[in-house]
């Protein structure tokens, strides 16, 4: 018993996570508490990154919880607490029409997770691939990428001072 | 035993070790440091049960254990008991990559004092790091009270602040040892400690890293989430009984682990000062240089708190952004310079 457990260990841990993350995603949609659904967000944030970890990436798996559970997350549970939002109210009415509309939107939805499952079963196994930190850091510093990349961090630069002068109240 | 079973029984003992040990680092930290404060201020401290007032953490466990728990009428019970369970896990995850020593050669087996000696160890630190907050945070909202709203939303401003200057005083040492691997960072300070050890190769990235690591423990002088005067304790006002020790005791293994990685990433961890020293009696004694390089770190943490008072809020912000930041940047860079040339 043990011994089987210990060969599909990688298993056992992936449908963990991943059971946690859908879960987890469900909570976020369907919960009425905008605080409830961003601590909900962090949990499915922190499983993927466990995913990532097991697909034998683990830098990107650390870069998940630090730019999104650690940063993003932060901000966001941030305001939510300083405007002290509260649970949503359920608003009367919608019409048959929106019923309509969010019911052929799942069937739409319904039809696309079939066919991604059914072609993910057909599919060869993925070859091995490389994702160790020093293969990552030599592909994105490659000329391949290094402008893209280092463009990037100027525009993100450029939206920070944008939006602090924004913010500026003072003429 | 097949190899498989034999690696996951090592690593649960490791764990089990590791966890208890810190445990016990935990309650002794307590009474060390009320002594230690109370002697600063020419005060006795507690010195009544056992010998030197040293039985005084299982007094104080004991009375913890059965005050009676209280939980305000308007809070939001999940998350209030779900903040100390959140606060305890991340102080303790954090440990997990920290070498305690080198390798040991125990029943015919090397064994690394490490339970995990991960490839991306430093990035892990900070991404644990970062979740911490959040068993603040949430321990905060969830009392539904002013006060710890406050400390709440101040911790979550002041730790997200100086996380970054944090992440960034590690990034000269590891440019040095061309490593995210901690123990290779170790390695990368061997010899004799002037001039290898970081501390003196990295002093500007030192310097950031003490007070960066000060602020994201909420020590005395940044601790303005629980600042009493003001607060009233803070975003653990609402807490009693275990559920206020869980929240004390991750903020002292926090404490621990904060200095556990600065002996590592900037004295040179398990490494003797002088390389004659790492063997006595033919017994590598890596341990002690690393508990005593730990123990250092966390008398200097005590001896902050007797001397310096608080910041304000305004000038943590600005200290945060306008200094430390800045500082780390050009560390960055002059050691990316220094590489370069040489």
């Amino acid at each position: 018993m043990l011994d089987t457990i210990i060969a599909h260990s990688d298993q056992v841990v992936f449908y963990f996570f991943a059971a946690t993350a859908l879960l987890s995603a469900l909570v976020v949609v369907g919960q009425r508490h905008p605080t409830y659904s961003a601590f909900a967000l962090i949990v499915t944030l922190c499983s993927l990154s466990a995913v990532f970890g097991l697909l034998g990436s683990p830098f990107i798996a650390v870069l998940q919880v630090v730019v999104y559970a650690g940063a993003i997350m932060v901000l966001f549970l941030f305001v939510l607490m300083l405007l002290n939002v509260k649970r949503e109210e359920r608003v009367a009415g919608g019409g048959w029409a929106l019923k309509v509309t969010a019911f052929a939107l799942g069937a739409v939805l319904v039809v696309q997770v079939g066919s991604v499952l059914t072609a993910a079963a057909r599919a060869p196994a993925a070859p091995g691939f490389n994702a160790s930190t020093p293969y990552v850091a030599r592909l994105l510093f490659s000329p391949t990428y290094l402008y893209v990349f280092e463009a990037t961090s100027i525009l993100i630069l450029a939206a920070l001072v944008g939006a602090v002068v924004l913010a500026k109240s003072d003429p | 035993m097949t190899p498989v079973q034999e690696q996951l029984l090592i690593a649960t003992i490791k764990v089990v070790v590791f966890f208890n040990v810190l445990l016990g680092l935990f309650s002794f930290m307590t009474y060390v440091e009320r002594r230690l404060l109370a002697f600063m201020q020419f005060r006795l401290g507690p010195n009544r049960v056992g010998p030197f007032g040293l039985l005084q953490p299982v007094a104080d466990g004991i009375k913890l254990f059965f005050k009676e728990e209280v939980m305000p009428e308007g809070a939001n019970k999940w998350l209030f008991v779900a903040a100390p369970a959140l606060a305890i896990v991340t102080a303790f995850l954090s440990i997990a990559v920290v070498p305690f020593g080198g390798t040991v050669h125990l029943f015919g087996r090397d064994i690394p004092l490490q339970i995990a000696d991960l490839d991306v160890g430093v990035l892990f630190l900070f991404a644990i790091s970062s979740l911490g907050v959040y068993g603040i945070v949430m321990a905060g909202w969830a009392a539904n009270n002013k006060f710890t709203l406050l400390g709440g939303l101040r911790s979550s401003a002041q730790m997200f602040s100086y996380e970054l200057a944090l992440g960034m005083s590690w990034v000269g040492a590891i440019m040095i040892a061309g490593s995210l691997r901690i123990s290779d960072i170790v390695e990368s300070q061997a010899g004799w400690f002037i001039p290898n050890w970081n501390f003196f190769r990295q002093a500007p990235g030192f310097l950031v890293y003490l007070v960066a690591a000060t602020a994201e423990v909420n020590r005395t002088p940044f601790d303005l989430p629980e600042a009493e005067t003001e607060l009233v304790a803070g975003f653990h006002t609402e807490y009693s009984s275990m559920r206020f020790a869980l929240l004390q005791m991750a903020e002292y293994v926090n404490m621990i682990t904060v200095a556990a990685v600065g002996a590592s990433l900037f004295f040179g961890g398990w490494l003797a000062p002088v390389p004659a020293l790492q063997r006595v009696l033919g017994y590598d004694i890596g341990l002690l240089w690393f508990l005593l390089k730990m123990g250092a770190g966390l008398f200097f943490f005590v001896w902050l708190r007797g001397t310096l008072p608080r910041f304000r809020y305004d000038q943590l912000m600005h200290f945060g952004w306008k200094v430390l930041v800045p500082l780390a940047a050009l560390n960055i860079l002059s050691t990316a310079a220094w590489i370069a040339f040489t």
